[in-house]
């Protein structure tokens, strides 16, 4: 007969079963026998003490962002529990494995509004794939089987797991095993044999086809897949945010950035190809601009594992449910080997329009000061572009997907649907953990630095080797942008009061270096890429640049403006 | 939605139009939800609704035939586009088996309503016993203060008989149970899905993880 142990040492052989080796979190009164379990376990389990629970939330998920396996947060009940929320919603919406476990009071206090309780499993229900309650030390293995279970497979995303605290102290017997079946729980639908055809003639007969490249494919593992579909055929493609890595940035077939900053060339041609073919993206509206008009003269086909993205935005034609990892060679299979030469050519007026008026001045400005494009750019070439990609949210965000270049795969980590800024830092520390051999940067702006700035600290002591480059332009950017733009130049509290960072990485001891003239850009980024372990880089960026071209709100996907004068007119 | 999950002649549902003024194609569906006997399970089903903007007309939640596996019945106001959505969002949450949407000639449904009425009213107004007998009622009690009447039907039947008995100021009480409804159709689809999931389950050699 195996030992009784306590809930809590079942929950660390749980997680050891399920191949977790670090974790992010930070204790507190209803998870103390958790972390007294840990206390033993120091050996096998890497906690990471973070300075604040939404960061050990965001750190998960840089850390699975990166790393392909799901991150796990560990914090305590009531306040430590509702500040992971925003991490947990930002995982929702972009699809990343999280389990976060949180401390609960015992089950005879719940419902009493005792110390530092709060019902979490409620609020979190809307924002995680599935959130439950354990009550009892007998519940826990299940509990944290199905929850790898569920956040790593299908459609990945957050689960929580409520565990209260008699349950943590109870005795119960650890069962090694582990859950890759739940009777109502269908992970990757069935793909019906009919639309693999179907899709193969409909690309087979098209003349302008356009693909849009999403993070399914890098959560599907079909990078390469993806790769020979596109080729066979002479697909151009285009990539959201989330899926800019899942295509070499110098591939031939590689169109750019979709959406509201993306290139000219993909949103322009969006509204001319006679076939759109979605590949595990979900048609946001930062992606398709105004939806009425969207791609309404082209044929749609809508590869997904989440059949409740079919028809949600936008009705397709054809819809291949399944794994892309299958779906898309059996597609290609089938597919006839093409060039689609003249249409692939067409895109290169408005990549020279754009290279010229937009990319030119912003990555090889020949005067003034120094502008974000051009340091990102060059950091990303100093880089070998083969870094990992954090960014925080605004024009810093933006600015990072539009001039980083990737060869590597996994090396987009942001906050794409939720927009969260203060994900930056947190998710840098997490991805340094993801990807130990890998460089990390981080590219944020002053705004957003300050919403998480208290991580520095985890930096300190994990010397974690992240390359913060912060992009300082004294303002909330993305907002003044749309003031400057959309509210007649009225910047209502977008102006940023800022420390002296020099001082504050001092005080962490981080080595910082602040650049100003572009003729000490290049030295600078070397200096932090050369320095083991974390660098600040304060890059003092132009106070009023524009992210460029702009897709205004409200308007047709390829009603863009390539400078904020347009706009006037 | 509101915390009444019936509904409630005191607040009348305003007319299809005026609930969703953006489309013209807005009717009435019944959506039928199975789920595994879990705790939380119904939150996350209402949730989706909300979500939505969707006003919850009618919810009745019970048992169904299969041991261990909720019912639930839900009719709310809305398009075929919005309704074909949120039958898959429903579908979605981990612990919901099956999810379908149907319009009111795919279905059979029936609705209870509990009317109590001020005895002295019912003595002095003969009208009143006449509209319960028209309408089908049942005297379940009388007592000396009040009398209490069943019926069953369609739910425009037991809201006629609310309509009438209110028009006699002899009101005291209503309740609706809410729609419960069977489907006309000749396929069991939750029965289907059970039997391939378990053949799955089989050939997968899997514990069965409820």
């Amino acid at each position: 007969m195996t030992q009784k142990i306590t809930g809590a040492e079942i929950l660390m052989k749980a997680l050891l079963d399920e191949g977790v080796k670090t974790l992010f979190g930070y204790p507190g009164g209803a998870i103390m026998p958790v972390y007294d379990a840990l206390y033993d376990y120091r050996d096998r389990l890497n906690h990471i003490l973070v300075r604040h629970e939404q960061a050990a939330a965001h750190a998960a998920e840089g850390f699975a962002r990166v790393s392909g396996q799901t991150g796990v947060c560990l914090v305590t009940s009531g306040p430590g529990a509702t500040n992971t929320i925003t991490g947990i919603a930002d995982a929702m919406m972009d699809s990343t494995p999280i389990v976060v476990i949180t401390g609960q009071v015992g089950t005879q206090m719940l419902g009493s509004d005792a110390f530092q309780e709060c019902d979490v499993v409620d609020i979190t229900q809307p924002i995680t794939k599935w959130a439950y309650q354990i009550r009892s030390a007998k519940d826990v293995a299940w509990a944290v089987h199905r929850a790898f279970y569920i956040a790593g497979s299908g459609r990945p995303g957050p689960v929580v797991l409520d565990f209260a605290k008699n349950a943590q102290l109870e005795m119960a017997e650890y069962v090694h095993g582990n859950i890759d079946f739940i009777r109502s729980y269908v992970p990757v639908p069935a793909t019906a044999k009919s639309s693999i055809i179907q899709a193969a003639d409909m690309i087979n007969a098209a003349k302008r086809p356009l693909v849009l490249v999403g993070q399914g494919v890098e959560l599907g593992n079909a990078v390469d897949e993806l790769r020979a579909f596109l080729e066979k055929a002479g697909l151009p493609a285009g990539c959201t945010i989330h899926g800019l890595s899942a295509l070499p940035s110098d591939h031939p077939l590689n169109v750019g950035m979709l959406g509201m900053h993306g290139s000219l060339g993909s949103n322009k041609k969006t509204q001319e190809c006679d076939l759109l073919i979605a590949v595990g993206m979900r048609f946001d509206d930062r992606i398709t601009g105004k939806l009425e008009t969207y791609a309404r003269q082209a044929k749609k086909i809508h590869f997904d594992i989440d059949p409740a993205e079919i028809n949600k935005n936008v009705e397709v034609e054809l819809a291949v449910l399944g794994d892309c990892k299958q779906t898309l060679p059996a597609v290609t299979a089938l597919l006839k080997e093409a060039e689609h030469t003249e249409w692939r050519e067409s895109f290169r007026e408005w990549d020279a329009l754009e290279q010229q008026r937009v990319i030119e001045p912003q990555i090889h400005p020949a005067e003034g000061p120094l502008k974000m494009g051009e340091v990102v750019r060059r950091v990303s070439e100093l880089t070998g572009d083969k870094a990992v990609m954090v960014t925080d949210v605004g024009q810093n965000q933006m600015m990072a997907a539009r001039y980083f270049r990737f060869t590597q795969r996994r090396s987009v980590v942001t906050s794409g649907g939720m927009g969260t800024m203060g994900y930056g830092l947190p998710a840098a520390i997490g991805a340094t953990f993801g990807a130990p051999d890998r460089t990390v940067c981080l590219f944020l702006g002053d705004g957003g630095l300050q919403m998480t700035i208290e991580e520095l600290g985890t930096i300190m002591e994990q010397q974690s080797p992240v390359k913060i480059v912060l992009l300082n332009n004294n303002y909330l950017g993305n907002v003044r942008q749309w003031q400057q733009l959309f509210f007649r130049h009225r910047y209502s509290f977008t102006p940023m009061m800022n420390p002296d960072y020099e001082k504050i990485a001092q005080a962490y001891d981080i080595p910082v270096r602040t650049v100003t003239d572009r003729a000490d850009l290049d030295e600078a980024i070397r200096e932090m890429i050369g320095t083991p372990g974390p660098f600040l880089l304060q890059a003092a960026v132009m106070e009023e640049d524009n992210v460029m071209p702009m897709c205004c709100p409200g308007h047709d996907v390829d009603d863009m403006i390539l400078t904020s004068e347009e706009l006037s007119h | 939605m509101t915390g009444n999950h019936s509904t409630s002649p005191h607040t009348p549902a305003p007319a299809p139009a005026e609930k969703q003024p953006a489309g013209n194609d807005t009717k009435l569906f019944t959506i039928i939800v199975f789920s595994e006997n879990l705790a939380g399970v119904l939150n996350s089903v209402t949730n989706v609704f909300t979500r939505r903007q969707l006003n919850i007309e009618s919810l009745n939640v019970s048992a169904s035939a299969y041991e261990h596996i909720h019912r639930y019945t839900i009719t709310t106001y809305t398009d075929e586009r919005t309704i074909r959505t949120v039958v898959k969002q429903l579908e979605k949450k981990i612990d919901v088996l099956h999810a379908q949407y149907f319009t009111n000639d795919e279905i059979f449904i029936m609705d209870q309503a509990l009317y109590k009425i001020a005895t002295a009213k019912l003595v002095e107004n003969r009208e009143i016993s006449k509209a319960i007998r028209l309408h089908d009622g049942k005297i379940v009690e009388v007592n000396s203060t009040y009398a209490i009447i069943s019926k069953e039907g369609l739910p425009e039947e037991t809201l006629a008989l609310y309509e009438k008995l209110k028009s006699f100021d002899c009101l005291l009480q209503y309740v609706s149970s809410g729609v419960v409804a069977v489907t006309k159709s000749l396929r069991e689809p939750l029965a289907e899905f059970l039997y391939l999931r378990e053949e799955e389950r089989r050939a997968m050699e899997k514990p069965l993880d409820l």
